[in-house]
């Protein structure tokens, strides 16, 4: 099988070169671009810019929940819109797109040592069909009747009837688009499943390979089987709406009017939705994982304690992520021994998550910690997923979850878990790897500002919201009116939390000010700042030219967390370089 | 979700033998050290990509059966009748697939006589199938079983209707090869691009043979005998 054993350098040879595209012109070179790395910073750009609108979509449900009825732009109609958009955006356009399409693009390439990925042109067409499903979602605010108000989840049979803002167009452009995003992300999704199959260089076992890559890897397959899911419901609900067909459509009286529809069924629309949308959950936190794994190591100077475990553990909640669905429909009403079922079955996938939060700790034990932005970022991350991770073990079990799951409560939980934890990872990533993509530093003292104007925001505004829900503040509501049970004090509470979360959004602008300010006026960073191991570090040029590497690809010698290793010249050794001659090295166990 | 989780149990399986393949169990930060295998298969990418993407196809196509089934155990359901023309075209996407066979394997045998007549009957009879499912539509949209009479009816229209398109999809993969098959002149250059087109008319034959073995074992007419019932139940 794999033969271990001369520690002699490996002859530079033999490795068949992949023939290359080369552009040749502005267009096919920024544009229409074949390279993974303009790819990359396509699609993180368009999902950063559409990001900022569900941004202030926030803002408005957030103004509409401190001040109700002082903003007349913010009606029932469109306060459900803004909802909607926001959620969908966030979580689909946003996060999905940035972590695979953005991150996955860049890092996979470079982390593995190909030139590119193995299927450049299938990549460049998964970018546009992604920019074509944004535009369409964009378009969606300008049809007649506006975006949907269904809510993220889409749920029939009142998303395709009338009373639900957006009846008209705005849930076929929506359906539309989600078809297109999976469409596009298809494409791209073979393109990092198979390069990180097949296209490694020599010596990068899967199990050199950096965890980033891995978090990646696996959150790629998960979305590959579970986007379907989501296919199939948008696909069959754009058939109930403009053909007339009863997938999910149950008979239906509405204003004394029998409609056309009959015989189909809301819940399975439910199945489908949720069967797509709790792996999403991980499809959005496995890289964040990956990435953050590597930061805490780098940082902290120190190899990643338990590196099998993380790889493992990753698998594992991959395929754990599977067969918890259900726990998103408890309310809807289910057989006690399901609800049973997938309560055990969510709680389990807390352990391989503990493993996981475990080994982030013990790699900061007694680690030489450096508080880097990215440093920052990642312990950031780290405390904020294990709040949000707690209350997800409250909600996961059917009877807590059956009195929170209407409430403020739960918009604190997801918001925690999958929201602002992801989000601290990309800006820790994006903070990790700026110097990398442009070859300049950024701003010390403003990335500081941003990381605790962000982290200790985030806390002002879900802590509070954890509260709310506990005294029976109910979510989704555009106005709560008179109402016995919620005490003056949650409107106080409110607006503070408003408060906040106008301040924590504005600040965000500190951040893009940094990033376009030393692109032009920061100091050169050189090739590697951080003194890290991974290959994307040893690039001949930086940032990266096309191909990535020089005439040579590198090969790879070692695992990816050789830090503070004794005896060293620096305190790290880089994947490739060759271990010192004749070093009697370790057999396979 | 029963055919689901078969089909992610299928899936399960084979990432569970490829992850037994990729020494997992190494412990890597004692191993440095040139390693010459790297796990990677020696089957070329487009084969690899290919396979993942029947995966992720496999995966539509379970969902979709999947909610069919479900939708059956919802109550409230007619089933639709089964077109006795469905048999005429299984046979002849069988035909299609095993023309391809044919063709692969002349591919293999360095035969380019063989290898355009298997690409040009897999086309021919693919093109035939298609024609025979919208001829099977307009069967059952007459027999009063249209798009919008019933959920059953709803399902066999969006599933053939599936199915249909991604042969179409594969007829343009099919006609790019038939191109190169005509200008090409050895069998070398044309093996892979045979191989995938064969890979792809053999999956879809088998995502076709079990939604229509699903059609017949729910017919009111065919189910009558107990294993069939008993098969859908487990079903």
């Amino acid at each position: 099988m794999v033969d271990i054993g001369t520690v002699e350098v490996i002859p530079p040879a033999e490795v068949e070169d992949v023939e290359l595209y080369h552009p040749k012109s502005w267009v096919t070179k920024y544009v229409f671009c074949q390279d993974a790395k303009v790819i990359a910073i396509q699609y993180s750009i368009t999902a950063i810019s559409i990001g900022l609108v569900a941004l202030v979509l926030s803002w408005f449900i957030r103004l509409q929940l401190a001040f109700p009825g002082t903003f007349s732009f913010i009606t029932p109609s469109n306060y459900y819109q803004f909802i909607t958009m926001h959620g969908m955006i966030m979580v689909i356009y946003l996060l999905t797109a940035l972590f695979l399409g953005g991150f996955g693009n860049y890092l996979i390439p470079l982390m593995v040592g190909a030139r590119d990925m193995v299927f450049p042109y299938v990549n460049m067409l998964s970018f546009w069909v992604y920019f074509l499903a944004v535009l369409v979602l964009v378009a969606s605010f300008f049809a007649p009747g506006g975006p949907t108000g269904a809510g993220w989840t889409l749920y029939p049979p009142q998303a395709i009837l009338a009373g639900t803002p957006g009846q008209d167009w705005g849930i076929i452009l929506m359906l539309a688009s989600l078809i297109l995003f999976i469409i596009g992300f298809t494409m791209g999704g073979l393109n990092y499943v198979v390069t990180v199959l097949q296209g490694r260089t020599r010596g990068m076992t899967m199990m050199r390979l950096p965890l980033t890559v891995w978090g990646i890897f696996t959150a790629t397959i998960l979305a590959l089987l579970a986007f379907p899911a989501l296919f199939v419901a948008s696909v069959m609900m754009l058939l109930d709406r403009v053909l007339g067909t009863s997938f999910f459509m149950p008979a239906i009286v509405q204003a004394g009017e029998h409609l056309k529809y009959g015989g189909g069924s809301p819940i399975l629309f439910q199945h489908l939705f949720w069967f797509f949308g709790h792996p999403e959950v991980y499809i959005v936190a496995l890289p964040a994982f990956g990435i953050v794994s590597d930061l805490i190591s780098t940082h902290a100077r120190k190899n990643i304690f338990g590196y099998r475990m993380m790889v493992w553990a990753l698998v594992a909640i991959a395929v754990l992520s599977f067969i918890v669905w259900g726990h998103h429909m408890y309310i809807s009403g289910m057989n006690p021994p399901f609800g049973f079922f997938f309560a055990t079955s969510t709680l389990i996938i807390a352990i391989p998550t503990a493993i996981k939060v475990y080994n982030w700790v013990l790699t900061l034990w007694r680690g030489d910690i450096h508080l880097t932005v990215p440093m920052l970022f990642a312990l950031g991350f780290i405390v904020t997923f294990v709040n949000g991770g707690i209350t997800g073990l409250f909600l996961g079990n059917v009877i807590v979850d059956v009195p929170l799951s209407a409430t403020m409560f739960v918009v604190a939980h997801f918001h925690m878990v999958m929201g602002i934890a992801p989000i601290l990872v990309v800006f820790g990533g994006i903070y990790h790897w700026y110097p990398k993509i442009t070859g300049r530093m950024w701003n010390e003292r403003l990335g500081q500002f941003h990381f605790w104007v962000t982290f200790l925001g985030a806390y002002l505004i879900y802590f509070p919201m954890h509260y709310l829900g506990f005294i029976g503040v109910p979510r989704r509501y555009y106005e709560l009116g008179e109402t016995a049970f919620v005490p003056p004090s949650a409107g106080t509470l409110n607006v503070f939390i408003t408060a906040a979360a106008l301040i924590v959004g504005a600040a965000q602008m500190v951040f893009f000010f940094n990033l376009i300010w030393s692109l032009f006026k920061g100091k050169r960073a050189g090739g590697n700042p951080w003194r890290a191991t991974t290959l994307e570090w040893q690039t001949p040029q930086t940032p990266p030219g096309h191909g990535n590497w020089g005439k040579e690809l590198p090969i790879v010698y070692r695992w990816a967390y050789d830090y503070s290793v004794p005896g060293a010249e620096q305190d790290f050794l880089p994947q490739n370089q060759p271990p010192a001659k004749r070093m009697p090295v370790a057999a396979p166990s | 979700m029963n055919i689901t989780f078969i089909f992610l149990a299928v899936v399960a399986a084979i990432v569970a033998w490829w992850l037994s393949q990729q020494r997992i169990t190494a412990k890597p930060w004692l191993e440095a050290g040139s390693i010459v295998d790297t796990g990677a298969s020696s089957r070329p990418a487009a084969k690899i990509g290919l396979g993942l993407f029947l995966v992720i196809v496999g995966s539509l196509f379970a969902l979709l059966i999947s909610a069919y089934s479900m939708r059956m155990d919802m109550g409230e359901w007619r089933p639709a009748p089964v077109p006795k023309l469905l048999w005429l075209n299984t046979g002849v996407l069988i035909s299609s697939s095993g023309a391809l066979q044919w063709a692969q394997i002349a591919a293999r045998r360095g035969k380019m006589d063989g290898v355009r007549a298997g690409l040009l009957a897999g086309g021919v009879f693919a093109l035939a199938f298609l024609a025979g499912q919208l001829w099977a539509w307009r069967q059952l949209d007459a027999a009063g079983y249209y798009l919008t009479a019933n959920p059953a009816a709803a399902f066999f229209y969006l599933i053939t209707g599936v199915h249909g398109l991604h042969l179409l999809g594969g007829l343009v993969a099919l006609g790019r090869t038939m191109d190169k098959a005509w200008r090409a002149v050895t069998a070398g250059e044309l093996r892979l691009s045979v191989e995938l087109c064969a890979m792809y008319w053999h999956f879809l034959l088998l995502v076709w043979l079990i939604f229509f073995g699903l059609l017949l074992l729910t017919d009111p007419i065919v189910s009558d005998s107990g294993l069939v019932s008993l098969i859908c139940r487990i079903l």
